[in-house]
C-alpha cells in the first residue's frame, strides 16, 4: 500500500512538471485546474473537515488578487496612477522588477489573508449552522461591493496587472504561471495532508461531528477554527494572487470577489468529490473543471443555466460526492472494518 | 463621504420618508421568508429572485397596455404556482435535510433563475410606469412618488390579509400547527406535504406581489435579486421567527438606514453597506447569545 502510494505521487508529480511540454496548448487550463484544486482543498478544511460550510472564502481569494497586484505595482510605480490610466502603457515593469513584485506580492497575499481570517475569525466562527453559511456569504458580497467603489485599485472599471515581461520566447508566460501555480498546489497538497495526520484533523472532525461535546472534553475550539481558517485563507489568498496574474484584470465583483463563480465553485467541487476526504476536492475539481470547460465552450451563453442546474442535482443526489460514494461501496478500501455477517444481513434485509 | 445631509436638514425627512416606505416593502418580502423559515426550516436563497420573477409579470402587463398596478393581483396568482412547480421539482428533496444542503439546493436555483430571466427578459434595467404622479410635500421640498405610497398601502393589505388567513381559514390553523411541530400534526391527519406546498406557494405569491411593487416604484433587474433575499433574511433575523410586529418595525428601520447610507456614503456602496450591516447584526447577536450561554454556565 505504502509502496503504490509513492508511485502514485510520483507519477502526478511527474506528470505536473512534464504537462506543459506535454501539452503545450493547454497550458492556462492546467494553470487554472491547479488553483481550482487549491481553493477546493482549502475549502475543504473547514466546509469538510471542520463542518463549518463557508460560502465566503472568496474573500480571502480576493483580497489576495487584489494584495498581489497592488504591491507589484505599488513597489514601483504611483497607484493611483497606474489604476486611472490603465498604466500599463506608461509604466513598464523591467523582468527583474516583475519577478521581484511578483515575490513580495504573493508573499503579502499569503499573510494579509490569513491576518484577516485571524482578526475576523473569533467574531465570525462563533455563529453557527446557517446563520456562518449566510454571514460569510455576506462578507463575500460586501467585499466586492465595497472593492468596486474603492477608487485607488480601479473602482469599477478594474485593475490591469502589470503585464509579463518581454523575454523573446512566447511560451514563458503560459509556463511560468503553471509552474508557480503547481508549486501551490503541491504546497497545499503536501500541507494538508500532513496537517490531515495529526491530532489537529481529529479536533476539526470532534468539531463537526458535535461541538459542544467537544468543548466539554476540554478542547479550546475556537482556537482551532480559527487555525483552521486561516489556513484556508493562507492558501486562497496565494492561489488569488496568482489567478490575477495569469488572468491580468481584475474586476471587484467579476474576477476577485466573483462569489457567483469562484465562491461556489469552491464549495461545488469540495462537495462533487467528497467533502472530508483528502482526494475528494482533487478529483472534484478535476472533474468539474473538465465539465465545466466542456459547457463553458460548446454552450456558451447557458453555462449558468447548467451550472444552477448542476448545482441542484449534486446537492440533491450527490450530497456525499464521489468519495462518499465509493466509501460506501467499497469500505474496505478506507480502512474501514467491514462485519462480513453485518453486511450480509443488510443485504438481506434490502 | 457626503455630508450634504447634514446640511440640509430637509433631507432627511426625504430619506427617513422614502426609507419607511421602501421598508414596508421590504417586511412583505421578509414575511414570506419568516413564513417558510418557520415552517420548513428552509433559507430560500432563491427569495430575491421570485420577487424580480413578479417584477417581470407586472413590467410584461405594463408592456402590452395594462396597467401594471393590476400586477399585484395577476403576479401573485402566477407565483404561487410557481412556488408550487419548484416545491414539487426540487425544495421537497431538501426539507429534511441538512440546512446547508437547502441553502446551497435554492443557491443552484437561484443562479437558474437569474440566467433565465436573463435570457428571456434581456439585460436591461426596466421600470413599469404607472404614471401616479408625484405629491410634494413641506413647500415643494420633499417629493413623494405616488407609486411608493401605494406600494406600502398595498403592502400592508396583503400582509394584514395574510395575518387574518393564517389565524382564521382551515390551511392557515395547518401551517401553524406544522410550524409548531411536523410530527404531531401528521399524526392528527395533516397532510404536511401539501402544507409545505402551500407554504411554500404562499410565500412565492408575496414575492410576486412585492416583485410588482418593486418594478412599480423602483426598477427590476435579472441579477437584482439577492440583495432582496438578504435584505429579507436580515430583517427576519432582528426581529426573530414568528414576530410579525418586530418584522415590520425592523423592515422600516432597514429601509431608512438604507437611505441614510446611499445619502452619506454614496449610491456605489448601499448594496455592500447592506451586507455589512448583516455581518455586522450576525456578530452583534452571536456576541449577545454568547453572553447569554455565559450565565447558564
Amino acid at each position: 500500500m505504502k509502496n503504490n502510494n509513492i508511485i502514485l505521487y510520483a507519477a502526478i508529480l511527474i506528470f505536473g512538471v512534464l504537462a506543459p511540454f506535454m501539452l503545450p496548448a493547454f497550458k492556462v487550463q492546467l494553470s487554472i485546474l491547479c488553483i481550482l484544486i487549491v481553493l477546493a482543498l482549502t475549502w475543504n478544511i473547514q466546509g469538510g473537515e471542520m463542518g463549518y460550510n463557508s460560502f465566503g472564502n472568496i474573500l480571502f481569494y480576493g483580497l489576495g488578487m487584489y494584495i498581489c497586484a497592488s504591491v507589484q505595482v505599488g513597489m514601483f510605480f504611483p497607484l493611483s496612477e497606474w489604476t486611472e490610466s490603465g498604466g500599463e502603457k506608461t509604466f513598464v515593469h523591467s523582468p527583474t522588477q516583475f519577478f521581484q513584485g511578483m515575490a513580495f506580492g504573493l508573499l503579502a497575499a499569503a499573510i494579509i489573508p490569513t491576518m484577516v481570517a485571524g482578526l475576523i475569525g473569533y467574531a465570525i466562527l462563533g455563529l453557527r449552522g446557517h446563520y456562518f453559511a449566510i454571514c460569510t456569504f455576506g462578507l463575500g458580497v460586501a467585499a466586492g461591493e465595497i472593492s468596486g467603489g474603492i477608487e485607488i485599485i480601479g473602482a469599477g472599471q478594474g485593475f490591469t496587472t502589470p503585464p509579463f515581461p518581454e523575454t523573446g520566447n512566447l511560451e514563458s508566460r503560459g509556463q511560468f504561471f503553471y509552474f508557480l501555480s503547481f508549486l501551490v498546489l503541491v504546497l497545499t497538497f503536501v500541507a494538508v495532508k500532513s496537517v490531515y495526520s495529526t491530532r489537529f484533523k481529529l479536533v476539526l472532525n470532534a468539531i463537526r461531528d458535535n461541538e459542544d461535546k467537544a468543548e466539554a472534553m476540554g478542547i479550546q475550539t475556537m482556537k482551532y477554527k480559527i487555525i483552521g481558517w486561516m489556513i484556508s485563507a493562507f492558501f486562497c489568498g496565494l492561489a488569488g494572487g496568482i489567478m490575477g496574474g495569469l488572468v491580468g484584470y481584475i474586476d471587484s465583483t467579476d474576477v476577485a470577489f466573483d462569489g457567483r463563480e469562484m465562491g461556489v465553485f469552491m464549495v461545488l467541487m469540495a462537495i462533487l468529490g467528497g467533502k472530508g476526504t483528502l482526494w475528494g476536492p482533487v478529483i472534484g475539481a478535476t472533474l468539474f473543471h473538465l465539465f465545466k470547460e466542456g459547457f463553458w465552450t460548446y454552450f456558451l451563453g447557458w453555462q449558468y443555466v447548467a451550472l444552477g442546474v448542476l448545482i441542484v442535482v449534486i446537492v440533491i443526489y450527490f450530497p456525499e460526492g464521489l468519495m462518499g460514494w465509493l466509501r460506501e461501496k467499497y469500505p474496505e478500501r478506507f480502512g474501514e472494518v467491514v462485519d462480513e455477517a453485518d453486511r450480509k444481513a443488510q443485504v438481506e434485509l434490502k | 463621504m457626503d455630508l450634504l445631509i447634514f446640511q440640509v436638514p430637509i433631507l432627511m425627512v426625504q430619506a427617513s420618508l422614502d426609507g419607511i416606505l421602501l421598508g414596508i416593502l421590504f417586511a412583505l418580502i421578509a414575511y414570506g421568508m419568516a413564513l417558510q423559515w418557520g415552517v420548513m426550516n428552509i433559507i430560500n436563497i432563491a427569495q430575491g429572485d421570485l420577487v424580480i420573477l413578479g417584477g417581470y409579470i407586472a413590467y410584461f402587463m405594463y408592456l402590452s397596455g395594462i396597467h401594471p398596478a393590476l400586477g399585484v393581483i395577476v403576479a401573485p396568482v402566477i407565483m404561487y404556482f410557481v412556488g408550487v412547480g419548484l416545491y414539487k421539482l426540487v425544495i421537497n428533496k431538501v426539507v429534511d435535510r441538512d440546512l446547508f444542503i437547502s441553502i446551497l439546493a435554492t443557491f443552484g436555483i437561484s443562479i437558474l433563475f437569474m440566467q433565465l430571466m436573463n435570457f428571456a427578459f434581456g439585460a436591461d434595467v426596466v421600470l413599469a410606469n404607472s404614471e401616479f404622479g408625484t405629491t410634494m410635500l413641506f413647500n415643494n421640498s420633499v417629493t413623494l412618488p405616488n407609486s411608493k405610497l401605494f406600494s406600502a398601502i398595498i403592502s400592508i393589505i396583503f400582509a394584514i390579509g395574510l395575518v387574518v388567513y393564517m389565524k382564521k381559514s382551515k390551511l392557515g390553523r395547518a401551517i401553524r400547527a406544522t410550524a409548531q411541530n411536523a410530527r404531531a400534526a401528521k399524526i392528527l391527519g395533516v397532510d404536511t406535504e401539501k402544507v409545505y406546498a402551500a407554504t411554500f406557494g404562499i410565500n412565492a405569491a408575496l414575492c410576486g406581489v412585492a416583485g410588482a411593487l418593486v418594478a412599480i416604484t423602483f426598477t427590476i433587474h435579472p441579477y437584482m435579486g439577492l440583495p432582496y433575499t438578504i435584505r429579507s433574511f436580515m430583517i427576519v433575523i432582528i426581529a426573530g421567527l414568528g414576530n410579525l410586529p418586530g418584522v415590520a418595525v425592523s423592515g422600516m428601520g432597514l429601509g431608512v438606514f438604507e437611505e441614510f447610507a446611499d445619502y452619506i456614503l454614496g449610491t456605489e456602496f448601499r448594496i455592500g453597506s447592506v451586507f455589512l450591516l448583516l455581518v455586522l447584526i450576525l456578530v452583534y447577536r452571536r456576541f449577545k447569545l454568547s453572553k447569554k450561554r455565559e450565565y447558564l454556565k
